[in-house]
């Protein structure tokens, strides 16, 4: 592998896994705003609506954050990965250009509104706008999803001139694989909020200030986690795990470190992947399960990488491990929020301090799952950047050296160090701070 | 023909990103000067705040429409001036942090570090945007494959600069009539002030460049002699121009910062009329002629699918940008409700 196309890998990855921490939680938040809003429209209860306003705050600074580290992934297209633009920008192009016209023009737009207009414009337009910000987080997420779908497996395209040409959009925007990949990213992104908005909350328990918002915020984190932690699991993981198996096996094997084909697969809890020897090291199996879940066949044939020629394979030690931290920490997330659920439901959470601990702590992990499963989605569908049609080698810059990339690969990892400090910093003092009337006990 | 109709869809993209990204480009560039106190460099801030994320948004649909239509454009011009685009990048960033940030923290330091980093990143966006458009007019040379490599001393060219230098002071001249039209007292008086030099300066830049242009890209002209009809556009442009000191001594702030805008537009679809069907013209000695409306696009069935989008999306874009901007009309008051 040349220079370049290592730079230019560790450039886009470095880019996009820093940048996804702030639109991973905008999404899930901006629908829990939009809920917030809603309870207080209807019931007129206005600690909902102190609530949203509080947490619009924390929204405001994740989304600009999200807008300043998204402007370099569109750009990277053209200045890293020409040839990916020329191969696949007659395609790709139709929903990076939706995503800005549909999507993000709303958002930006109304986030304005919401943050600056409650006393300008009518409750129900202050509601609209909360509405319109997480339509628009979700909608701007789908066509990025639609976009990153056809690179996993591309459809409704012609090959005109060695290039690849749309032929449907309704084919692309509906394309099979976007379908549960869309569901699922977007509920692990709700789980994110969620467990964000306990979490403070529960911080505000232990510490004894803004309790009314602590018990309010525990309580909405709670319920929703619980539900989207499960639809996590069931329909959108699933669901995502059978395309997986229908379009990209290898990837499926990877996942699973399976090397040889077999019959009523096991499914592996843990174990390494040793790609000397080609087998699991010290695993633990659960028998035929694998093939249940590829299949829904306790007998199914599943194939394993020995199957497939080396240089089509990922690397497998990273999809391995990726992969069994999304699950086992999704895992985890249904229990804690299980548990936490059944406290609410007895009424001891908010005195259970052992278990607002617990949640306070859990902060970081769903931010880790989701970077995980994107890991799982992006690096197990090496070596090719369009699945079958384009491989990641084939798709650099040729007019751009190694040399250049890494330069400017430390400058983003310089930037970004000083951005993530800034905007930790300026949180912690959003969450110092504490909500405004109402709720300020 | 889809071609062409691409080839307008982008200017105005493109145009339309100078003309409302431009002015709050240009209140960075002058809110240090004209806000001399605190309370006024706040109002300036306070006036681009609501509007200046969805200003940048024009960026990104745009860049998002070059991938559609014209995808060989995007991957040239992007991969060849890569490192100029990675500053553009940076700039972009702190320029977005800055303007967030400094209302998070009630501390002066705090306050004037974000304000004075605001001021730099825009008027060096300003140049470099400037400076990008000189160089698509100027050229660049391709190799057999429509790739180049833009160093800095190809990019840094004495045309380019000039061309960077007009940008700078003609959105600050933008800037000047957007907080003449939002801000009252003490602030629009500084800022109708700074228009008539400001308006001097981009009339003696404009004329400088245009006198350029013609030594640089000889054949400029070519579409006008063609075209007779598309000299309207820098008429257009001039009348605007003439426009903004009468509009500016009589108070009719609004009617100024429109003109302005409208120059703004004249200029780059001047630019564009004289470029058509060019996209990035190749410098003499260049293994290919340009990169044009043919030779970089998509098939015309992608491209005719990606139109009809545009026309959907940006039919719903107007109506809600209307009615946003609806609610921000008038005089700035009050500061955020943070």
């Amino acid at each position: 592998m040349n220079d370049a196309l290592i730079a230019d890998r560790w450039q886009f990855g470095f880019t996009i896994m820093f940048h996804y921490l702030f639109p991973v939680l905008t999404m899930g938040l901006g629908v829990l705003i939009a809920g917030l809003k809603t309870v207080q429209l209807l019931r007129g209860d206005e600690r909902y609506g102190a609530l949203a306003r509080f947490w619009a705050k924390l929204f405001a600074i994740t989304f600009g954050m999200g807008v300043v580290t998204g402007i370099p992934m569109e750009f990277q297209f053209g200045t890293n990965w020409a040839r990916f633009s020329h191969f696949a920008g007659g395609v790709v192009g139709q929903t990076l250009f939706m995503e800005g016209v549909f999507a993000f023009f709303a958002e930006s737009s109304f986030l304005g509104l919401f943050l600056f207009g409650e006393r300008r414009v009518r409750p129900v337009i202050h509601w609209l706008s909360a509405v319109m910000v997480a339509l628009g987080a979700v909608v701007s997420g789908f066509f990025i999803i639609a976009t990153d779908a056809w690179m996993q497996h591309p459809v409704a395209y012609e090959m005109v001139n060695g290039r690849a040409e749309l032929t449907s959009l309704w084919g692309l925007l509906t394309n099979p694989y976007a379908l549960w990949q869309f569901p699922h990213a977007i509920s692990g992104s709700i789980i994110t909020a969620s467990m964000v908005m306990a979490g403070v909350g529960a911080y505000y328990l232990l510490s004894r200030k803004f309790e009314d918002a602590g018990r309010l915020s525990v309580k909405v984190g709670v319920i929703s986690g619980l539900a989207f932690s499960l639809i996590s699991l069931f329909p959108t993981g699933a669901m995502n795990g059978e395309n997986v198996t229908k379009y990209q096996p290898i990837k499926m094997a990877a996942m699973e470190g399976l090397f040889r084909t077999q019959e009523g697969a096991p499914i592996a809890i843990i174990g390494m992947p040793d790609t000397e020897r080609r087998e699991l090291m010290d695993p633990i199996y659960l028998p035929r399960v694998l093939s249940f879940l590829a299949y829904g066949d306790f007998r199914a044939k599943v194939v394993g990488l020995d199957d497939y020629p080396a240089d089509l394979h990922p690397p497998i030690e990273l999809v391995y491990y990726a992969y069994h931290i999304m699950v086992g920490l999704g895992t985890m997330f249904i229990a804690v929020m299980a548990m936490a659920a059944f406290l609410l439901w007895r009424g001891t959470l908010y005195t259970s301090r052992w278990f607002l601990w617990i949640l306070m702590l859990a902060i970081p992990f769903p931010y880790i799952a989701n970077e995980a499963g994107w890991a799982v989605a992006e690096v197990g569908r090496q070596p090719w950047i369009v699945y079958g049609l384009q491989r990641t080698a084939d798709a650099t810059s040729t007019n751009v050296s190694g040399g250049m990339t890494w330069f400017t690969l430390l400058g983003f990892m310089g930037m970004y160090s000083v951005l993530g400090l800034l905007y930790l910093f300026v949180a912690a003092r959003i969450i110092d701070t504490g909500p405004d009337g109402g709720l300020q006990h | 023909m889809i071609n062409t109709l691409w080839f307008l869809v982008l200017t105005g993209m493109l145009a339309g990103y100078a003309v409302l990204d431009g002015f709050d480009l240009g209140v960075g560039i002058l809110h240090l000067v004209l806000g001399g106190d605190t309370k006024d460099r706040e109002t300036a801030i306070n006036a681009i705040g609501p509007v200046w994320s969805g200003n940048e948004v024009w960026l990104l649909a745009a860049g998002g429409s070059m991938v559609a239509a014209f995808p060989h454009l995007y991957a040239a011009a992007f991969s060849g001036f890569y490192l100029a685009l990675m500053i553009v990048l940076w700039l972009l960033i702190l320029r977005g942090v800055a303007i967030e940030l400094r209302h998070q923290v009630d501390n002066p330091l705090w306050r004037d570090g974000w304000d004075v980093t605001f001021c730099f990143a825009s008027a060096l966006l300003a140049v470099l945007f400037g400076a990008a458009v000189g160089n698509v007019l100027r050229g660049v040379p391709f190799d057999a494959e429509g790739n180049f490599q833009g160093s800095f001393a190809l990019i840094l060219n004495p045309f380019a600069l000039l061309c960077g230098v007009l940008s700078l002071v003609a959105l600050a001249l933008h800037g000047a009539a957007y907080l003449a039209m939002k801000t009252e007292g003490l602030l629009q008086r500084r800022a109708r002030r700074a228009i008539l030099p400001l308006w001097g300066g981009t009339i003696a830049l404009l004329a400088a460049v245009t006198a350029a242009s013609f030594v640089v890209q000889p054949d400029f002209t070519a579409n006008f002699a063609r075209w007779p009809l598309l000299a309207l556009i820098p008429i257009l442009g001039l009348t605007a121009a003439a426009a903004i000191p009468p509009f500016c001594r009589r108070g009719r702030d609004t009617a100024a910062f429109l003109a302005s805008g409208a120059l703004i537009v004249s200029v780059l679809g001047s630019a564009a009329a004289g470029l058509y069907p060019r996209l990035l013209p190749g410098l003499p000695g260049s293994a290919i002629p340009a990169l044009d409306i043919y030779n970089s696009a998509s098939s015309t069935r992608s491209m005719t699918i990606a139109l009809g989008v545009y026309l959907f999306g940006m039919t719903i874009v107007i109506v809600y940008l209307v009615n946003v901007y609806r609610v921000w009309r008038g005089k700035v008051s009050g500061g955020y409700h943070l």
